[in-house]
């Protein structure tokens, strides 16, 4: 029954789907960070400019981010990221695409986490004469991750999925495999299904694990 | 106006205004708090006093006038502003300790990031505090599994970890149930005794009269009496403070 999966790499292309899922996930949980600390940083420069990033890239649809990647960032103006081959440039593309798109997200988690430490606290850490930045690193950031690993999982696991779009530049991921199957074998259904599984392997023990964590942590007040 | 044995002024303010849109809650308040020196403010809700005692380190902005803490005059945001917040303690009505860190660590903090100090030492002197205040078994925990007393005389401790000039108290015992408001007004009484300079906003009669050397009665935002607790309690002279008295002494 699974004769036809012979000669076809699937969990190589699993794999990628797993570093892409993977670099992208850091890269963003740190410039969604950063976005966030703009959003609610005293400089109204940085709010304006966090505010507005926000706004445009979260609604702008991921395809044409990724597409723009590979079109204009690199045929157009030559950003090639450091390297040289063109699967790499692609993938290297892919992740800042990504990044770019789902920070914007895990920017607006971190900010619905950041509004659940309560103000007097913020004011106490003031008082006793500690900088904006330290506020930010020492007392609201660590409670505002504990308060939205859940949302922050939620993220995560649209962006697992998200990956598929990657296809479109050619990263050689798990949805540009299935689309050279289902064009090359008459097997649609179960190819499908093979590859619904697959990313269920992904994602659901994902959820599950920072479900969990997400109660581990929680700040008790 | 009393001033204690070779008290100089540690926080002056001068003709200060605030506004809350249209509510003038500040009207060109003048203050002198001399170094040593306990003042309690006292008056009706909304007169004005929390604000005061805010206003001191600049939790509030004022829209007018002029707030100076030991010679120099507030800074405006950033870093100078935290370095004179250092030197300010402050405790809140709802304590605002750090959720997240253990009481020690709720008391170790500024040490560590604002006053560069190391680990140890600041740990030693942290737990010699919580032991000052009669929490020292506490250390550990989180500030959730703490009474509000205790949650209060930790926020106490964090406060002089810091090695304030003053100590402002804004409300400390109005958020306590009824049986832990001596546990924390006699660590304040205690603080008074050893001499701390302290401005403390409550609703307790009894830490006025016994701890104030003076008392400065607010209402409408403005000082309407700045005098004695004797002198205030026994011979008041505005009608305000009269009206204000016969509410709260008699019942």
């Amino acid at each position: 029954m699974f004769d036809f999966l012979q000669g076809y790499d699937l969990l190589g292309a699993f794999w990628v789907t797993v570093q892409l899922t993977v670099y992208s996930a850091i890269g963003s949980l740190v410039w969604g960070t950063l976005l966030a600390a703009m959003r609610v940083s005293p400089v109204p420069l940085m709010r304006g400019f966090g505010t507005a990033y926000v706004n445009i890239v979260r609604n702008i649809p991921l395809t044409v981010i990724i597409v723009f990647t590979s079109l204009g960032l690199f045929q157009t103006l030559g950003v090639s990221l450091g390297a040289e081959r063109f699967t790499t440039i692609n993938f290297r593309l892919a992740v800042l695409g990504l990044t770019a798109y789902t920070s914007a997200f895990v920017c607006e988690a971190l900010r619905s986490g950041i509004n659940t430490v309560p103000l007097g606290q913020v004011e106490a850490a003031r008082a006793i004469g500690l900088s904006f930045p330290q506020v930010l690193r020492l007392i609201v950031l660590p409670q505002a991750f504990r308060s939205v690993v859940a949302p922050l999982a939620n993220v995560l696991i649209a962006l697992t999925k998200n990956t598929t779009v990657a296809a479109t530049i050619g990263v050689a991921e798990a949805a540009l495999l299935m689309r050279e199957m289902i064009e090359n074998e008459a097997q649609l259904l179960l190819i499908s299904a093979i590859f619904a599984v697959g990313f269920l392997c992904l994602t659901l023990p994902t959820g599950l694990l920072l479900g969990w964590v997400a109660k581990k942590v929680a700040v008790k007040r | 106006m009393p001033v204690p044995d070779g008290g100089d002024a540690l926080v002056v303010l001068r003709g200060v205004d605030k506004h809350f849109g249209t509510l003038h809650v500040l009207q060109s308040i003048d203050l002198t708090i001399h170094r040593g020196e306990v003042v309690v403010v006292i008056g009706p809700s909304g007169s004005g006093k929390s604000t005061l005692c805010r206003a001191i380190n600049r939790l509030e902005t004022i829209d007018a006038g002029e707030i100076v803490v030991d010679g120099r005059p507030l800074p405006a945001e950033g870093r100078e502003l935290a370095a004179l917040r250092a030197d300010v303690g402050m405790v809140f009505q709802s304590f605002n300790l750090f959720a997240h860190k253990t009481v020690l660590d709720n008391v170790t903090l500024g040490q560590i990031k604002v006053r560069k100090k190391e680990r140890k030492k600041a740990e030693e002197r942290a737990r010699s505090l919580l032991d000052r205040v009669g929490v020292a078994s506490q250390a550990d925990k989180y500030p959730a599994q703490l009474s509000g007393g205790q949650q209060q005389r930790v926020a106490i401790a964090r406060a002089l970890a810091m090695d304030p000039k003053v100590m402002l108290f804004d409300e400390p015992t109005s958020a306590l149930d009824p049986e832990m408001i001596n546990e924390v007004l006699e660590v304040m009484r205690q603080l008074a005794r050893d001499g701390m300079t302290m401005v403390v906003v409550t609703h307790e009669m009894g830490f006025a009269r016994s701890a104030a050397n003076r008392v400065v009665f607010m209402a409408d935002g403005r000082i309407v009496e700045e005098t004695t607790p004797d002198e205030f309690f026994h011979n008041p002279r505005s009608d305000r403070a009269k009206d204000f008295l016969s509410k709260i002494l008699h019942h």
